[in-house]
């Protein structure tokens, strides 16, 4: 099965650090200002991702070898 | 003497001749009922009950008809809440026996379950979750916290129950950014239990997954039962991402709930714990946003107040250095002002010059008979050369060169 592409968990973790090294003060205005704006980026993906998002219902087979397939559902 | 069946016959001899000892007799008898009764579930109520000092417990079991001693020794009574009070309705698993000593026939209960409420369901599902607390999988310290934003969710359910519908239009609704794999198992039933563990089991071979709800919609006590087998609860305590287990209505608990690290109450619950809210959400990209831009703020003030402490120092070093040239100024002012002629005629002194205005210095300077002019402190004084004569050795002989 395939691995799970960048998430909204990612931006959502990032973002917690750039906040947390904003509201430290060893920065200086530079850094800040890149950090600044690596988060509002951030910040805009993440909401396009929750809008864009749409959740998808699969039903996992095992074959007879052993390996694991999905498969559409219609409920 | 051997067998069995050698006490009967013996039994049936005439005379006194070859009779049994009393030792012989209860050692036979105690061979004979634990070999014919290795194991007995036995249901009756608890009297004349007694705990020793020792820690083993006496008492009997009776019906209306008849009645057993029993014996509960300290390493098997120790595992249970507490002791039974008496008349107590219980089940109890023990191996009946002989105790030669006093002859008296006895069981030696392994096991003991109150049947209130329940019966043999209670009895099998008190025996399990014994057992599951002896393996330590009723530990709250092993209850694991659930992620915070799930990306792939695994429901093991049957695939045409309400369970899965219920769990799919709550996520639908509150967080869409996942990916539901549902591993269909039959959840009651004939191969319920092996399906279900099946299915945990492959949860587990599932790469990046977040979490597992495992569960099914309501339904009758014999329905829900599949939940309750020990068998299943161990899958769900093997599943190596956090589980939440919903079996039912709120009412419904089943010992999957205990073993798992969240007990739902229904599965439309156990959706909603398993993600965020959409408007959670919202609020918590918000908060973010409002903390990026504060975080600017308070950098740019820390900026400004950093640059008018810098020009703070900056003016202080120019004003410092201002003061310094006027002290100077003042000083050298000062001496300029000793320095001027006027100041000396103050003094006594009086300055010579000619009709040119020349200072005149030494005597070579006064020609005897001319005229010049002597200013003092207050004015001028039109003089003449009378005389000249030189002060000292010294003088003259600098004069002289």
């Amino acid at each position: 099965m395939a691995s799970k592409t960048p998430s909204f968990r990612d931006e959502i973790s990032r973002l917690e650090e750039i906040v947390h090294s904003l509201e430290s003060d060893d920065l200086d205005l530079d850094q800040a200002l890149h950090l600044f704006e690596e988060g509002v980026s951030r910040l805009k993906t993440a909401r396009k991702l929750l809008s864009d998002s749409e959740l998808t219902v699969k039903r996992v087979l095992e074959e007879a070898d052993g390996t694991l397939n999905t498969d559409d559902v219609s409920l | 003497m051997g067998g069995g069946l050698d006490l009967f016959s013996a039994a049936a001899v005439d005379s006194g001749e070859g009779a049994w000892s009393v030792s012989d007799v209860t050692k036979r008898a105690r061979r004979i009922i634990e070999a014919g009764m290795t194991r007995v579930w036995v249901k009756g109520e608890v009297s004349g009950f007694k705990a020793y000092r020792s820690g083993h417990w006496y008492f009997s079991l009776r019906d209306a008809e008849a009645q057993v001693r029993c014996v509960m020794w300290r390493t098997d009574n120790r595992r249970l809440p507490g002791q039974p009070d008496e008349g107590t309705q219980v089940f109890v698993e023990a191996r009946p026996t002989v105790w030669e000593e006093r002859g008296e026939f006895r069981l030696t209960v392994k096991q003991l379950v109150p049947t209130e409420a329940g019966g043999l369901w209670q009895l099998r599902l008190e025996q399990a979750k014994a057992a599951l607390a002896r393996d330590g999988l009723l530990d709250v310290s092993r209850k694991r916290p659930l992620p915070d934003y799930p990306q792939r969710i695994a429901v093991v359910t049957s695939l045409d129950g309400a369970a899965l519908r219920d769990i799919v239009s709550v996520i639908s609704r509150r967080w869409p950014a996942v990916e539901l794999l549902v591993i269909a198992v039959r959840v009651q039933g004939d191969g319920a239990e092996q399906e279900l563990c099946g299915g945990l089991e492959l949860v587990n071979r599932i790469p990046d997954l977040d979490l597992v709800i495992v569960g099914r919609g309501g339904g009758s006590r014999e329905d829900l039962w599949t939940f309750n087998s020990e068998r299943v609860a161990r899958a769900v305590a093997a599943v190596n991402v956090p589980t939440i287990s919903a079996v039912g209505h709120e009412t419904d608990v089943a010992l999957t709930d205990l073993v798992a690290d969240l007990r739902a109450p229904t599965p439309s619950a156990a959706a909603e714990a398993a993600v965020p809210s959409g408007a959670e959400i919202e609020g918590s990209l918000n908060n973010v946003a409002r903390r990026l831009a504060r975080g600017l703020t308070t950098h740019a003030q820390l900026g400004r107040e950093r640059l008018a402490r810098t020009s703070d120092r900056l003016s202080a070093v120019v004003l410092a250095q201002l003061e310094q040239r006027q002290a100077l100024l003042e000083r050298l002012s000062g001496q300029l002002e000793a320095l001027s002629p006027l100041k000396v005629l103050q003094r006594g002194y009086s300055v010579a010059r000619d009709e040119s205005g020349n200072v005149l210095k030494q005597i070579a300077d006064f020609a005897e008979g001319s005229e010049f002019r002597l200013t003092v402190s207050d004015g001028d004084i039109e003089a003449t050369v009378r005389e000249t004569g030189k002060t000292g050795d010294r003088d003259a002989g600098s004069r002289r060169r």
